[in-house]
């Protein structure tokens, strides 16, 4: 069955060009997560009547901030490639993906954490500093305790949109689905390997946007 | 246990300064409840925000058990806060732990051990009257519970005094009452020294001992809250002794009454501490020839006795309606006549 809808479909490369997919989205889910949470924690800390109140770092975050998120990723991939090849030492493959990946999705990311913490009732952060608690003690007890599910779902978006980045990322030769459907399905002509890709793709991004939505439904006491 | 001494807070804003707490001097006993009222705006948030410094005073110093929390900053007012909690008006509870979980909390922040801390918390869930609602989330818990929780988590560090942010504004008048007797049992059993702020008289009533009136960032009136029932000097302050002691339709069942006996007087008679219990009407109407007709009145509870309020109309001669008059007046009762009819 498969055989006759899908006559040019490289079963192995198939998979291996999955897994290579998963591998690029997993590392840079993990990676905007971290850099995005701190880079969020630091817009929020520093807007003015805030903890951190400072206005210059506030500023300079931000405009940086929202240049990353500005620059379109296919052009962004191209301009990091100098950035690339001193990090990873190539630009062809899975791990060239990375850098531009995790530079282009963590300002993203960054706003909506920034805008998930903004919802915290300032009441709570007025009572936890009513009984003493350290700064510290408020960014891991309260912010981010208490903005949880936004951070999860602002997670599962960013998610998908990195899925989506590897495909374009696969274009200019870092390997997975995204490359395999241009390589093996666009350039040579066979739409059912496109297809197929297009299928895994889109089974990814549901897994995805089911497993984080259970989980922020899980986490969302209120 | 609290002295301010001449506080002030200015903000800055666009049309000039806004004196938030003007020139304010304080004094709070220990073991005592001690109430501000005053409109929104009237600064009184501010003024509680300085007693644990959330607010630094512009100029002035507020000293609380012994420090200067003006002037303290960093870990040694973080230790003074452990001291001096409070609860607030929306309960400011993380909706992210459970009911347990809230109360332990200030524990946590004040590096208490996890035995211990489970200890107390089963302590605390029982005097606030929790018991079995340790594993629900604030959200599962009705605005009176979310309060206890609140109360209880206050509580957690034994603190030697606890403020009181229009903790009970956002509940039910049954709830609230409710919350007001938990302040007086913890008051009375803890010893703990209790300022609230709050915009409603029935508050001050139900449960202070005594009273500042707050307008404009100025405290216009202190005293005991029996004394200042019985005779507000600001006219702020008759204002909110009318919120507890004039139910609102009574100007309305005067004005009818005059309108239907233009003979007499109707006549405001005020009682306190004793004067409630003497049968001043039957000695009225024994004396003197005249009819008395009863318009409208009220006793309340304070902490420092009650405190009565009766609304009488007097019909008869002009001269026994003048002796009637002289004879309360010679009674522990305050006299004011209304109008002549």
């Amino acid at each position: 069955m498969a055989e006759t809808l899908f006559p040019n479909v490289n079963w192995d490369r198939m998979w291996g060009a999955t897994v290579d997919t998963l591998y690029m989205s997993a590392i840079s889910v993990v990676a905007t997560f971290l850099i995005g949470a701190i880079l969020g924690l630091l817009l929020f800390l520093t807007a003015t009547d805030n903890i951190w109140g400072n206005k210059l770092i506030h500023v300079v975050l931000s405009a940086v901030v929202n240049i990353f998120r500005s620059i379109p990723f296919i052009i962004l991939i191209v301009l990091l490639i100098p950035f690339t090849k001193i990090i990873v030492g190539s630009m062809i493959g899975k791990n060239a993906a990375l850098p531009a990946l995790i530079i282009g999705s963590a300002p993203f990311y960054a706003r909506m954490v920034e805008i998930g913490l903004r919802e915290i009732d300032k009441g709570v952060i007025e009572a936890a500093r009513s009984m003493g608690a350290k700064t510290t003690t408020i960014i891991w007890k309260v912010l981010l305790p208490e903005s949880m599910p936004a951070l999860v779902s602002g997670i599962t978006v960013t998610a998908i949109a990195l899925v989506s980045y590897t495909a374009m990322a696969g274009v200019i030769g870092a390997g997975g689905l995204g490359n395999l459907a241009y390589l093996e399905g666009f350039q040579r002509g066979r739409s059912d390997v496109t297809l197929m890709a297009t299928i895994i793709i889109l089974i990814i991004v549901f897994l995805i946007q089911i497993i984080g939505d259970s989980i922020t439904r899980k986490l969302d006491k209120r | 246990m609290i002295t301010i001494k001449k506080a002030r807070k200015i903000y800055p804003s666009k049309k000039g300064e806004v004196k938030a707490v003007d020139d304010v001097n304080l004094e709070v006993k220990e073991g005592e409840i001690f109430g501000v009222i005053g409109y929104s705006g009237a600064g009184k948030s501010t003024l509680i925000r300085m007693l644990n410094g959330l607010e630094i005073p512009t100029s002035g110093s507020v000293i609380v058990a012994g420090r200067e929390v003006s002037k303290i900053k960093g870990a040694e007012l973080r230790k003074a806060r452990q001291e001096i909690s409070m609860i607030f008006q929306h309960f400011n509870l993380l909706w992210s732990r459970t009911v347990a979980d809230n109360i332990a909390f200030p524990l946590e922040i004040a590096g208490v051990p996890k035995a211990e801390r489970d200890k107390r918390v089963k302590e605390l869930i029982s005097l606030v009257g929790l018991d079995g609602r340790g594993d629900a989330y604030p959200s599962q818990l009705s605005g009176g519970q979310k309060q206890r929780v609140g109360i209880a988590r206050a509580l957690a560090n034994n603190p030697k005094v606890l403020l009181g942010d229009e903790a009970t504004s956002a509940l039910d008048p049954q709830t609230t009452d409710q919350i007001l007797d938990l302040l007086v049992d913890i008051n009375k059993r803890l010893g703990l020294t209790i300022v609230l702020i709050t915009h409603e008289m029935h508050v001050i009533r139900k449960i202070c001992h005594r009273v500042a009136v707050m307008e404009g960032g100025r405290i216009v009136e202190t005293g005991h809250v029996l004394d200042v029932f019985k005779n507000p000097q600001q006219p702020i302050t008759k204002r909110f002794v009318q919120q507890v002691t004039e139910p609102e339709e009574t100007k309305e069942t005067v004005d009818h009454l005059l309108d239907r006996y233009p003979h007499g007087r109707v006549i405001q008679l005020t009682f306190v501490g004793e004067g409630v219990e003497q049968p001043l009407i039957t000695n009225l109407i024994r004396k003197f020839e005249i009819t008395v007709t009863i318009v409208q009145g009220k006793i309340s509870q304070t902490q420092n006795g009650s405190y009565g309020i009766l609304f009488i109309h007097l019909d008869g001669e002009e001269e026994e309606l003048d002796n009637a008059i002289t004879f309360i007046g010679q009674h522990e009762v305050g006299v004011e006549v209304i109008s002549n009819g």
